[in-house]
This record gives structure tokens, sequence and C-alpha cells, in this order.
């Protein structure tokens, strides 16, 4: 029957007519995990007995009659969505025996509904990497090519979902954690607008640019997940509560596709970018203008600094969102120490990994006296410029079009060394954090047997748009629906 | 005559009063046993949040108001970061560069000289939790039911130059928060504390001199009695050729003298910087003149107003003033009768407010209504009682017992208006008595003092002296 394959429609479908059941489903997906992991390392934590709880628990909500689309579906969150009393590690020694008292918002909302919770994905530590290497838990693999990295830090999400363990995941994106992991997997990820998703028992990285969304096969399946996660939510006071979002219908038609203006930043397609991804993002966007779409280039200027504004402001908010791990109250404690100033640093010194440790002394750096101005209120003003760049060139095109990371999949360990490289491996996902604007990476094509990304930037809250073109384009192509060979297979 | 003058700023911190904390819905009440007060939030738990409560931007406002500030349109939350064990999230969430009040200022008046101090600002922030430092097995307790709650730090200028001044500041800024009723004012559970700057240089230099930071004194005797430590220390080190060392200092109240705690090499970089978590606080214009209409008045045009209309003195005035409780049931009073204001205070000071004092009551802790104290003073002014009665009355009432009609009715001196009765009463003893009728016939008058205390034991808060005569008629019409 393929299950693995299909997508969240296709599995609601086959719950609905009983043709098996969420217990079921979720028994597959389990096994595929235990099958395919170990080459992986995608999990940190499996939920099987609470899954199969919950399953049973949807099973009968469904012959009640009382389901939702998604109910009795399974799916994988990112391991910083705070789950109650299953372990919640961040990727970190120093969470690595945490089990939250409660559900972060976005899993309370799937919960309800009657998702089920398969299991907890690897990460970054602290989100904190573009290549899943970083994690306390160890390096996640690529399913199309396990040598190589699955990006990061949503990299176990998005090699679950791209190996068919998960139908579906949930990830996080501070500077492109969940676009360029889902470009590395060959998948569909979302971005949503800042403020759209509430952060609520998200743990945070780095306040401002956090955002929760979707990873999946498609642009319908991350439609679908986002129309549930999204909302106001009195427990974040930055979530939005201004723009009512109306739940996202896919139905783009040619004709209103043809009255669509999708821009092309020249300055995403410099010297940094591969050829070969060029080239494939280029005849990606020959087949969107034959299905209508009006494509035109356009200029953002001085989105270069992004990368340095985009460190300063990450890393300033990370130093003082990870003060908290000190080893008092929750999480790692160093053993016998001789005093409190010795109970910090040891704590800190063991429990955090030498990227987390890097990012905390750039950010304490920034904001040190002396410096605040130089640095922090510097990189302020870069987000600054670079929000409202793209907001002048939202007055000329609807949507703009860009690679979604310079490279394909890169080898494991291949960029460890050199910090800059693997920074700037984020270059074109961070300019759109820093303005806070929604952001979808499709898969469009093949470098060397690995999936290349396309970014769709849109608007504020113009996620309805962006999916829309994306399904459009994924209802005449079947890049998304594309298996790694390796686990292609029931 | 010292060729020194000190030069002191006050940072005053108010505990507000609000039922939840400001950024959690955790009671805030003293008292309770250790960390049931604490939240998830007030842990700083990975992935919480927090949430403003709304009323304390209220609250913030009336202060602004009253000490004639300016409220400001946008003002920001930042984080404080540094490290210790009772701040959960080790940053404190505070205001900087955005406080919501700039600016104001209060006037003291020290023995009738006007002095005008100037408020720098005031900011919304969160308490720290508390460390409870045992020596007993060598640990630290951390309670953090306090991590949380609501403060308003209020920041003067440099501009107070005495410890007295000091203290008259400090009061009147607690007057101010108390009459606001945005802080209950009590110092011994901390609600009001402050940290002094203290300075010195020689008269007539403009340079100030290098200060050292009092922290977290909890009285106003112990604010004079540091202050005028630190004074004193610092122009002995400095009349001994050396230099005063910038550093934060602890008051031990038991030696009287200060300490250094840390010196400004140790002094933490606080990094702050805005925090992204919180969205800035905006305040409009009607928001503003809505709260400026609910404002109760200010002490000092309360002051003016009950010399100017109630001709009372600044005894009289101060004890007033010295509570919004008391000022709003005496004003209840004073509308509620016709009896002349001036009166009316001379009564209630002679009476409840010496009872509250000598008793150490709230004036509200024994539920005592300005109906009830009309009623009383208005039987003394009519007569009724009689004005020894007014300590056994006021007595009576926190008893509690009976009503304040039934303790006037039973203390209330007849008048001779029952003539009947009482006259029924003496024929009755007269009959009763013929042999001391008899001798008081041979003259002996000094048996009427039989008859009175006979009258008496049965007509209770009558006059003696009218009994007395009435007795004498009676026999004299035998």
């Amino acid at each position: 029957m393929e299950i693995y394959k299909k997508s969240i429609t296709e599995l609601s479908d086959l719950l609905n007519k009983k043709t098996i059941s969420s217990v079921e489903m979720t028994n597959y997906f389990l096994e595929r995990i235990k099958t395919h992991d170990s080459k992986l390392n995608s999990f940190i934590t499996i939920n099987d007995k609470f899954a199969l709880k919950r399953a049973a628990e949807a099973d009968k909500k469904i012959s009640n009659n009382e389901h939702h689309l998604l109910t009795g579906i399974p799916i994988a969150h990112k391991d910083l969505f705070s789950t109650k009393n299953i372990l919640t590690t961040c990727g970190s020694k120093m969470l690595k025996n945490y089990k939250p008292p409660f559900d972060a918002t976005v899993v309370k909302k799937l919960d309800d509904i009657g998702m089920v919770n398969i299991g907890k994905t690897n990460m970054d530590e602290f989100a904190m990497g573009s290549s899943n290497e970083s994690s306390y838990f160890g390096v996640v693999k690529n399913p199309w090519n396990l040598d190589k990295v699955p990006g990061g830090s949503s990299g176990g999400s998005a090699a679950a979902v791209a190996a068919c363990l998960s139908p579906v995941a949930t990830g996080s994106d501070t500077g492109g954690s969940i676009r360029q992991p889902a470009s590395f997997c060959g998948l569909t990820g979302l971005k949503p607008t800042y403020s759209s998703v509430s952060r609520y028992g998200m743990i945070a990285y780095a306040s401002s640019l956090d955002q929760g969304g979707p990873i999946g096969k498609s642009a319908e399946d991350c439609a679908i997940l986002y129309n549930e996660i999204n909302g106001y939510d009195p427990n974040d006071s930055t979530s939005n509560h201004e723009q009512k979002i109306e739940k996202i219908k896919l139905n783009l038609t040619k004709e209103n596709a043809s009255k669509i203006r999708i821009g092309i930043p020249l300055e995403y397609f410099s010297k940094n970018l591969d050829q070969s991804i060029s080239d494939e993002i280029f005849k990606s966007i020959d087949v969107f203008k034959k299905l209508g779409f009006k494509i035109k280039e356009i200029s953002l200027p001085n989105h270069n600094f992004t990368i340095p504004a985009y460190y300063i402001i990450a890393s300033a908010e990370a130093s003082s969102n990870l003060s908290r791990y000190d080893g008092v109250k929750f999480g790692y404690r160093c053993k016998d120490p001789k005093n409190l100033e010795e109970l910090y640093f040891k704590t800190r010194k063991e429990g955090f990994g030498k990227e987390v440790k890097k990012r905390v002394m750039i950010g304490a750096y920034a904001l040190s006296s002396g410096y605040y101005d130089e640095y922090y209120i510097r990189a302020l003003k870069i987000r600054r410029i670079i929000r409202d760049s793209f907001l002048a060139a939202f007055k000329d095109v609807d949507f703009i079009f860009a690679p979604t990371s310079p490279t394909t999949a890169f080898n494991i360990g291949e960029k460890t060394s050199n910090a800059v490289d693997m920074y700037l491996s984020d270059i074109y996902t961070t300019p759109v954090n820093l303005a806070g604007l929604p952001a979808l990476s499709i898969p469009v094509g093949y470098s060397n047997n690995l999936p290349v990304g396309l970014q769709i930037i849109g608007n504020y809250f113009s996620e309805s748009g962006i999916l829309n073109i994306a399904h459009f384009y994924q209802k005449n192509t079947e890049w998304h629906l594309k298996v790694p060979k390796e686990f292609d297979n029931e | 005559m010292s060729d020194w003058e000190s030069v002191i700023g006050l940072e005053i911190h108010v505990q507000l009063l609000t039922k939840s904390k400001i950024f959690s819905a955790s009671s805030t009440s003293y008292g309770s046993n250790p960390n049931r007060q604490a939240s998830y939030i007030d842990l700083g738990m990975p992935g919480t949040l927090p949430i403003l409560n709304k009323s304390v931007i209220k609250k913030a406002v009336e202060f602004g108001l009253a000490i004639n500030a300016k409220i400001a349109k946008q003002s920001i939350f930042a984080r404080k970061n540094y490290f210790y064990p009772d701040l959960p999230k080790n940053y404190q969430i505070s205001q900087l560069d955005h406080p919501i009040v700039e600016g104001g200022f209060v006037s003291i008046s020290d023995k009738g000289n006007e002095k005008i101090i100037n408020i720098t600002r005031a900011h919304l922030e969160e308490d720290a939790g508390k460390s409870i430092h045992s020596n007993e097995n060598n640990c630290t307790y951390i309670d953090l039911n306090r991590a949380g709650t609501p403060l308003l730090e209020i920041v003067s200028e440099p501009e107070i130059s005495s410890a007295h001044e000091a203290v008259l500041y400090m009061k009147k800024i607690h007057k101010i928060v108390t009459f606001l009723k945005i802080c209950d004012g009590n110092m011994q559970e901390g609600s009001f504390r402050c940290d002094a700057n203290v300075s010195v240089r020689k008269k007539g230099e403009n340079r100030l001199g290098t200060r050292t930071e009092l922290k977290n004194i909890n009285s106003f005797r112990f604010v004079e009695k540091a202050i005028n430590y630190e004074i004193d220390r610092q122009i002995e080190i400095l009349e001994e050729g050396k230099e005063i060392i910038q550093e934060t200092r602890l008051y031990d109240e038991n030696k009287n003298i200060t300490k250094s705690m840390r010196t400004k090499e140790e002094a933490n970089d606080y990094r702050y910087f805005p925090d992204p978590d919180l969205l800035p606080i905006d305040i409009d214009e009607e928001y503003i003149q809505d709260i400026k209409r609910t404002l109760p008045d200010m002490p000092d045009v309360k002051m003016k107003f009950y010399k100017d209309e109630y001709k009372l003195n600044d005894e009289q005035i101060n004890i007033i003033l010295s509570s919004f409780d008391i000022m709003q049931f005496l004003e209840k009073v004073i509308s509620t009768t016709k009896i002349e204001p001036k009166k009316i205070v001379n009564y209630f000071i002679s009476s409840l407010y010496i009872k509250i004092n000598k008793e150490n009551y709230d004036l509200n802790d024994k539920n005592i209504e300005p109906q009830e104290f009309c009623h009383i003073i208005e039987a003394l002014e009519s007569n009724k009682i009689s004005k020894n009665n007014l300590k056994k009355i006021i007595d009576e009432l926190f008893l509690k017992k009976d009503s304040v009609d039934k303790i006037i009715d039973n203390l209330s001196v007849k008048n001779g208006n029952d003539d009947k009765f009482i006259d029924d009463l003496i024929e009755e003893i007269i009959i009763n008595n013929k042999k001391q009728v008899d001798d008081y016939k041979n003259g002996k008058t000094k048996i009427l003092g039989f008859f009175v205390g006979q009258v008496l034991k049965k007509a209770k808060n009558y006059d003696p002296s009218l009994i007395k005569e009435k007795i004498i008629k009676a026999l004299e019409d035998i």
C-alpha cells in the first residue's frame, strides 16, 4: 500500500474508511523508525507506548465521528518543543534528563485535534547550527546520502520526514532552520510570519527570530499543519492578534496565477551560489513562467550585511536566553561544586557544547558596555534596512523567489572547522528572519543526486499565497514525490 | 561648622499592590510557604514567556501623574543580565532607556522650609526571589515566592543634602504611594525599601565626589543612621587624604556601620538590551486623562485645603495625612455631619486616634464606620452623653459587641426628661426607708447620699446632681 509515501489527506482518508486504524498506522511508522533510524539518528526520543495510547484514543474519536483531518496521523516534534512529561532535550547535555511539566502551545494544539506524537527529533544543540552536527545526541545523516548532513537545526525532523519515518514534523526556524534542512532533504518546509505561531513552550534560542513551523512532503501537508498551529496565544505576548488568519485553501487557478508577480533578486545569484543550483532554480523558474506567473528581476540591496547582523542579534539574545541553565533549578548540574561560582562555571562548561558556548560568548560580547552601540545597535540598524528593502520590493512584486541554500547538502565534518563557511550556508535564509517574513522551501531539482530547494518569500501573513504557489507548482511537477532509494520500500 | 557637604540620591523600590505577579498569574501575597507561589514562568522554565500584568501600568501612571512627571508614550522592557541563584532566568526584566515615568518632583518641608527634590525616573521591574543562608549546615536555600513581584523603582536626582532630608523625601514618597494605594507601604515586609547613593565634597565644589551605594535599607530610621554613618566615614577618609572607593555597601543595623559588598571592579556589566519577549507599552493621552480624573488629591493639595478651609493646625493636618485611611475616614465624617470640621478632628484625635495608636491597630482593622463615629460625636454635641464617656464608648465600640446606638443608649445621660420614672422611683424609696427619712428630717443631711445611691442603683446614667436635687425636693415636700 506504500503508506509511507502518502500525504496527510491520503492517510486521513485511509483512517476514515477504516482501511487501517491509527494504532496500525502508528505501529507502521514506529516500525519504520526501528528499521531505519539507526542509519540516520533522526530521533532522540521515540514515544512508542505513549503514541500507541494516543492512537487508540484517536481511533475512538474516528469511530465516534468526532475527528479532524489530522486525528490519528503520526507526527514528530523537534526536540525543542516542550512535551509534558516527555523528554525535551533541545539537543543538549544540559537538558538530557529534562521532562517539562507542560506542553508547548504548538504541541497542545496538535494533541487536542488527535495527532499522534511518535517521537522527538534530533537537532543542533539549542537550535544553533546549520548541519545538525552540534547535537549532543550525535550527527544526523541525510537520507539522500548518508555521508552528507541533513542541514540544521531541524535536521532530525527533515531526515525523519525525508526517510518517511514520520509523515510530517514540526521544526523551528531562527535563521533558516526549517527551510535549509527541508532544502537539503528534498522536502517542503514553511517558516511562518514571525508572531503567527506561538513560541510558548518552544525552548528559546533567539526570541525575536524564532518561529515554529511544519516540515512535510508537500505544500499541501504544510498548509494543513499550518492551519492548525497558527493563531494568537495569550501565553505569548508577541503572538499576533491583530491580523486575522483565515484557514488556507489551496485553490489557485491558472488564471489567478497569471496575475501574480514574482521577483528574482539578482544579489541572490552571485558567486556564492553553486552554478548547478542556480541552473536548477532557473529551470524551475521557467516552469513557473509556463504556469503563467509573471517573473521579473528585482534588487535586494545590502543583504550582504545580513550574516554579521544575524549572528550578533541571535547570539545576543541567546546569551541571555541561555543564562537560566545554571545548575540551580533544572537541567544538568556539575558534580560537587565547591562554591556558587564553580557551580555556574562547571555546569555550563560541561553542559553546553562548543557551538553554544561560542554564541553565548559572541552575544555577551556584543551586548557588553562599550561594544553595545558598535555591535548590537548597528546590527539592529541593518535589520531595519533589510526589512525596508523587502518591503520596498513588495511594492513591485507579490512574492520573491530565491535559492534556499548556496549549496546542496555538504559532507559531514566538511564545515565544522570553519565557522564562517558554516554561517554562510544561511546567507539566503537569515534575511527573512531578520525581517520577520514568511518563506517556504520546496524541492525543484537535483544536483549530484542531492535535492535543490527554491525559496518562496512573501510579505507578512502571505502564507496562503506562498503555499498556493508552491502547491500549484507541485500539482504540475513531481520533485516533491521523490523518496531516497534506501528508504523507498515498505 | 564642617566644611563638607553631602550629596545624596535615593532609589526607592516600591512593591506595587497587585494580586498577581508582574509577568505571571502567581499570587503576590506575603508569608506563604517557600516556593508555593512560583509558577513555571517565575521559575524561568525553558520555553516560558512573560505576560505583562496590565494593572502595573495603571499604577505606574498614577504615580507619575501624582509627581507631575511625564508619562512615556512608549516604554520598553529590557533585560538586566546577571547571575544570582534567586534570579531564576539570570536576568531581571526591568526598564532602561525608556522608563514609563520620566521627570517629576516632590516637595519636602523641613521646619517650615520647602525644598523641591526632582525625580529622574520611575520604572517597572520584577523583584528577585530570596536567598536564605544557613550557617547550620552551610547551605543556601532559595525561596522564589517573591520572584516576579512587581516593583516601581523611583530614582531621585542627587539633590538631597542630608540624612534627615533623605528621610523626609522617603516619607513623602511613602505617603504618595500609600495615598494612591499602589503600595501597602509595609516596610518590615520589604514592600517599600531603598538604596542610597552617597557622596561628599567640599562646600563650594561643583564636581561630585566618588559615591558609594548603600543597598536595601528598609526603615526610615536605618536610612538616617546608614547615611549619617556613611557621610562620616567618607569625610574621615577624605580628611586623611585618602580616596573613596566606588562600591556597593551594606548597612549592618545591629552594629550601625556600613560594610563593603562589592567594588566597582567586581561590578557587573548588566548587558541590558530590549526584552524580545515583551511588546513595548504604548500609552495614549486618553488613557492618561482617564486616570487623571480618578486620581485622589495628593497630600500637598489636601494640606492647603485643611489649613485654609478647616482652619486646622499643622499637628492636626499631619495626623490626618499620616494615612490615607484616616484621611478618607475623617472626610466621610465631615461630609456626613454638620459639626464643625475642627471639632470633629479634635474628637477624633482625642479618642479613636489615641486608641488605634495605643493598641497598634489600623483604622480598618476593626471596621469602624465613619457613620458610627458620626453618631457618637453627634450624641456628645447634643449632650446626650457626657464627654467623660467618650473613651468608654470607643472601648465598647472596639469590642464590637453592641451596635453604636446601643452603646450610646446605655451610656446616655438622662437629663431628667423621664421625670415620671425618677419621681416614682424616689417616692418608692422614701416609702420603703422610713427610718432614713426620719434621720434626714432630724437634720442628718448626710443621709442624702444613701438616697441618691439607692436611686442610681436602678437609674444608671442619670446625672447624680439632678437626682440629688429631686430627692431634696421630695423630702422637703413630706
